[in-house]
């Protein structure tokens, strides 16, 4: 029996999770059009190889991965490319980003797809490949290339996976979902995973405010007689950060600006883990997954099935949203997700969950009022940071001392602002300040280069004129060599010559 | 004879602080010549923080040059395109209070590239002469084109130009230069009163 | 004897801190404290001088001038021995830390002018301490010098990026500070 350890801090929000009711998934209907970002991952984004007018498969890759920090995207279903241009997409920004426009025919016919069922006769390296070109991203949130994460490198061994089965954040029910009716497919993934990395050791953690999937997935583990451990943990947010579920489990920190791999951990989440057993053992690429909707303005609020690429407001209507002015649709959850501006933007392969909550469910946030020092922050951050330095330092922009506080380290989660008696967004501080830091080093890498370039150019410069002085010095030294050797002077001779044409000329008019 | 000098006390008070003096005066020349200091450092690390355009629009040919003037004592605000953040490095570099750009040498616009219109460029060089970080690729009576990576945007290759072909883009960020802003004062107000909140949570 | 430099240690370190009870050094103490950098800089230079001066003083006082009744030009002899201990100071600082140099500024010469450095040379007679007293003496007075100057640079580092209000923002609220910090340190006072 494993030992659980506590992290520091962490809030214990109203979950509101039965309200999705968790364990029944339905599929989506199937929209007109699906609209698919080429970048739906943390990298480089993916370059289109089809062109508009093309008539298209399901699982038919659509882009190609560009370089290693990139991921293919894939045709959910079968249709026809209508356009390839820049398109809302679900981002805080409210910017737009390159799309491929699928009209899709409704005959769903897919490509055939060749599986591994015995992928433990091929090298690991091969199944990463498979991995790769499925086109499977972290499906948690974060959208890590998950063909990079398996591969550390050799000076990175790794002897643990850990599948991470938290699903913190209150209203998300779509991994308890998968876990309870998927839990087959999660021990096969779980155990494919294993064998890419090497680990010896494959433990798959689940809150215990899940008992059904906890249940479900020992049972799979049984049926399957795998060696995995399934251990489950108390309620809390946000244990389902990476770091923060390494720390309860394992009892280790990951170290400060380092990844779990430096102390020999590769954490996944349950759908990527579903979703590498489909595209080894199916042969299947990433084109579908468990969204979450949610939220008392939604009639029929639940766990659906849906391509990727669907239109927010197609799932929505699907969900029978009763629209309210003013109203935010949040791409996420309500601690760490985001409102989203066009509601005709797409669902990716990063989206866990809608929410739809009506004003009263979830008021504006009120105006922020003057920090009061109370310290209650500190007390609930999950990374032991000091929140009320880090909001003064933000302030003031200071990014010396924000680097000293470590604010880097932050993962965002929100508990500092719950908490906050002045309710001051300091997530927002933390995020824009990040964003200045980042900016800044970019700044200064310019700058540097420029210099150098200039200096470079400024050598270059006094190197030619000096050859130039040098060329001019030796011919000047030849002339006078020459007219000490003939006892004439060759400069002079050849004035003389120039001033006798000059008078020669001057008397034939 | 020291018992004749005490009888002089005026005397010997002079001859001790004299002596006194004398004595710290050498050290402190041998002192002077073990510590001394060569080159300048400090102007090294100042423009370490310029922005390197070189467009010199602080009045000095170059940043090295306003380094250096830095280092005499000169102002620190007459960079615009370091803008107000380059003010506040160089002011904690050298614990001053930071001051508002010198409004006299220009202001902080938006980053700019430069961009030659290929059509009307007669291959002449003479913007590639002018650019201090050879940013411009090519060559006599060959087409001109910026690298748009390499440029600062200082605006020095304009005038050369005899057809007036090059004009100053803004630079393009894409969403992956994105970031938050922060939040504004005005969602920080200071004199809130308890009722206000209530009526806010009603409506 | 260790008992007692001890004592003279903690009693020149908290109880009658130079600057905080004695209020003696307070135009560095105010002018230097902006960043904690700084602060440590300046604590080290003038322990240095302080340390040194006031061995240099003791030596001056009882070698030089007692033995040829020239007690009355101590004042003036001392203010010789620290001008010339901070102008070496202020060379080997330019060479060891130019930034260093820069940004101490006009504050390092005017150590000169510290009225704690004068104040401990002239106090070390006052009390008639010895040789090892006076070492310890200066010591302790630099050690008060630099806790004091230290502690007080940290909190004007948090003031400057705090929510001051306006009329008292800058110097004004350093001022207050410094007097809450006086009057807590003024609580050591019974402690020896």
């Amino acid at each position: 029996m494993r030992e659980i350890h506590d992290i520091h801090g962490g809030i214990h929000p109203p979950e509101r999770k039965t309200l999705s009711r968790p364990g029944e998934l339905r599929d989506a209907t199937l929209p007109a059009r699906l609209v698919l970002p080429l970048r739906q991952h943390l990298g480089v984004p993916a370059k289109a190889i089809v062109e508009v007018g093309d008539a298209v498969l399901g699982g038919q890759v659509l882009a190609q991965a560009q370089g290693v920090m990139s991921v293919p995207v894939h045709a959910p279903t079968s249709g026809t490319i209508s356009a390839i241009e820049s398109r809302p997409i679900a981002h805080a920004s409210g910017l737009e980003d390159t799309c491929i426009v699928l009209e899709t025919d409704g005959a769903d016919e897919s490509i055939r797809c060749e599986g591994i069922p015995e992928w433990q006769t091929i090298a690991p390296s091969l199944l990463v490949e498979r991995i790769r070109e499925a086109g499977i991203a972290g499906m948690g949130g974060a959208g890590f290339p998950t063909a990079v994460k398996l591969n550390p490198g050799a000076t990175k061994p790794i002897d643990t996976l850990m599948i991470n089965g938290t699903e913190c954040e209150p209203y998300i029910t779509a991994d308890d979902t998968l876990m309870q009716c998927q839990a087959d497919a999660l021990v096969e993934g779980a155990k494919i995973l294993a064998y890419v990395v090497g680990a010896e050791r494959v433990v798959i953690g689940i809150e215990d405010n899940k008992p059904a999937a906890i249940s479900r997935v020992t049972a799979a583990v049984q049926n399957a007689g795998a060696d995995i451990e399934v251990a489950s943990f108390p309620t809390k947010y946000p244990s389902g950060g990476e770091k923060q579920f390494i720390e309860i489990l394992t009892g280790q920190q990951v170290p400060s600006g380092g990844i779990p791999a430096d102390i020999g951990l590769v954490c996944v989440n349950p759908g990527t883990a579903v979703a590498a057993k489909e595209a080894i053992v199916d042969g299947k690429p990433l084109t579908h997954r468990i969204v979450t909707l949610t939220g008392e303005a939604l009639g029929k609020p639940g766990n659906v099935t849906a391509c990727i690429g669907t239109p927010i407001a197609h799932l929505l209507g699907d969900a029978s949203l009763s629209a309210e002015e003013r109203q935010r649709i949040i791409h996420g959850g309500p601690m760490m997700g985001f409102a989203v501006s066009d509601l005709d933007a797409p669902i990716t392969k990063i989206t866990n969950c809608l929410l739809a909550p009506t004003a009263r469910e979830l008021p504006p946030p009120a105006p922020a009022k003057p920090c009061i020092r109370c310290g209650h922050c500190a007390e609930a951050c999950p990374a032991s940071l000091l929140p009320q330095q880090l909001y003064w330092y933000a302030r003031a922009k200071d990014h010396e001392q924000l680097s000293e506080h470590r604010l880097l380290d932050c993962i965002e989660c929100g508990a500092c602002a719950y908490v906050c008696p002045s309710q001051i967004p300091l997530v927002q501080y933390y995020r824009a300040a990040k964003g200045q830091m980042r900016d800044s080093e970019q700044e200064k890498r310019r700058s540097d280069n420029s210099r150098e370039r200039f200096e470079a150019r400024q050598t270059r410069l006094e190197a030619e004129a000096l050859a130039k002085e040098a060329k001019r010095a030796a011919r000047k030294a030849a002339a006078q060599e020459k007219a000490a050797q003939d006892g004439v002077d060759p400069i002079q001779a050849a004035i003389e010559r120039a001033q006798a044409r000059k008078i020669e000329q001057g008397e034939t008019p | 004879m020291i018992a004749a000098l005490t009888e002089q006390p005026l005397l010997i008070a002079l001859l001790a602080l004299l002596s006194l003096g004398g004595i710290f005066g050498a050290l402190l020349g041998f002192a002077a010549v073990r510590f001394r200091v060569e080159g300048n450092p400090i102007s090294e690390q100042i423009n370490a923080l310029l922005p390197q355009t070189q467009c010199g629009q602080c009045g000095y040919p170059g940043c090295r040059p306003y380094s250096e003037a830095i280092t005499a004592g000169d102002a620190i605000n007459k960079c615009p395109p370091g803008g107000e953040e380059t003010i506040q490095a160089l002011a904690d570099l050298l614990d001053v209070e930071p001051q508002p750009l010198d409004a006299e040498h220009g202001t902080e616009k938006a980053p700019v590239v430069a961009w030659i219109r290929e059509a009307e460029c007669i291959g002449c060089t003479k913007c590639i002469q002018a650019c201090p970080v050879d940013a411009i690729l090519g060559a006599a009576k060959v087409m001109h084109t910026v690298i748009a990576d390499e440029c600062t945007g200082c605006d020095l290759c304009l005038d050369p130009c005899p057809v007036d072909c090059i004009d100053l883009i803004p630079r393009k960020e894409g969403i992956a230069f994105w970031h938050w802003n922060l939040p504004t004062e005005e969602a920080i107000p200071s004199n809130i009163i308890a009722s206000d909140t209530r009526t806010r949570d009603a409506a | 004897m260790l008992g007692d430099i001890a004592l003279l240690l903690v009693g020149a370190v908290l109880v009658n801190n130079f600057v905080l009870v004695q209020f003696l050094g307070l135009c560095p103490f105010m002018g230097v404290s902006n960043k904690l950098e700084t602060a440590m800089g300046m604590s080290v230079a003038t322990t240095f001088v302080l340390t040194l001066a006031s061995v240099c003083s003791y030596l001056t006082y009882n070698y030089l001038l007692i033995p040829l009744e020239l007690e009355y030009l101590r004042t003036i002899s001392f203010i010789l021995v620290i001008a010339v201990v901070v102008q070496f100071t202020e060379m080997v600082v330019r060479k060891t830390s130019p930034l260093l140099h820069r940004v101490l500024g006009v504050f390092l010469p005017l150590i000169t002018t510290n009225c704690a450095v004068l104040g401990v040379a002239l106090l070390n007679i006052n009390q008639a301490h010895n040789f090892i007293e006076s070492l310890f003496y200066g010591l302790g007075a630099a050690l008060g010098f630099s806790l004091a100057l230290i502690l007080f640079a940290a909190m004007r580092e948090r003031l400057a990026v705090a929510d001051v209000p306006e009329p008292f923002q800058g110097a004004a609220i350093g001022m207050i500070t410094a007097g809450l910090a006086s009057l807590a340190f003024m609580g050591f006072a019974g402690l020896i």
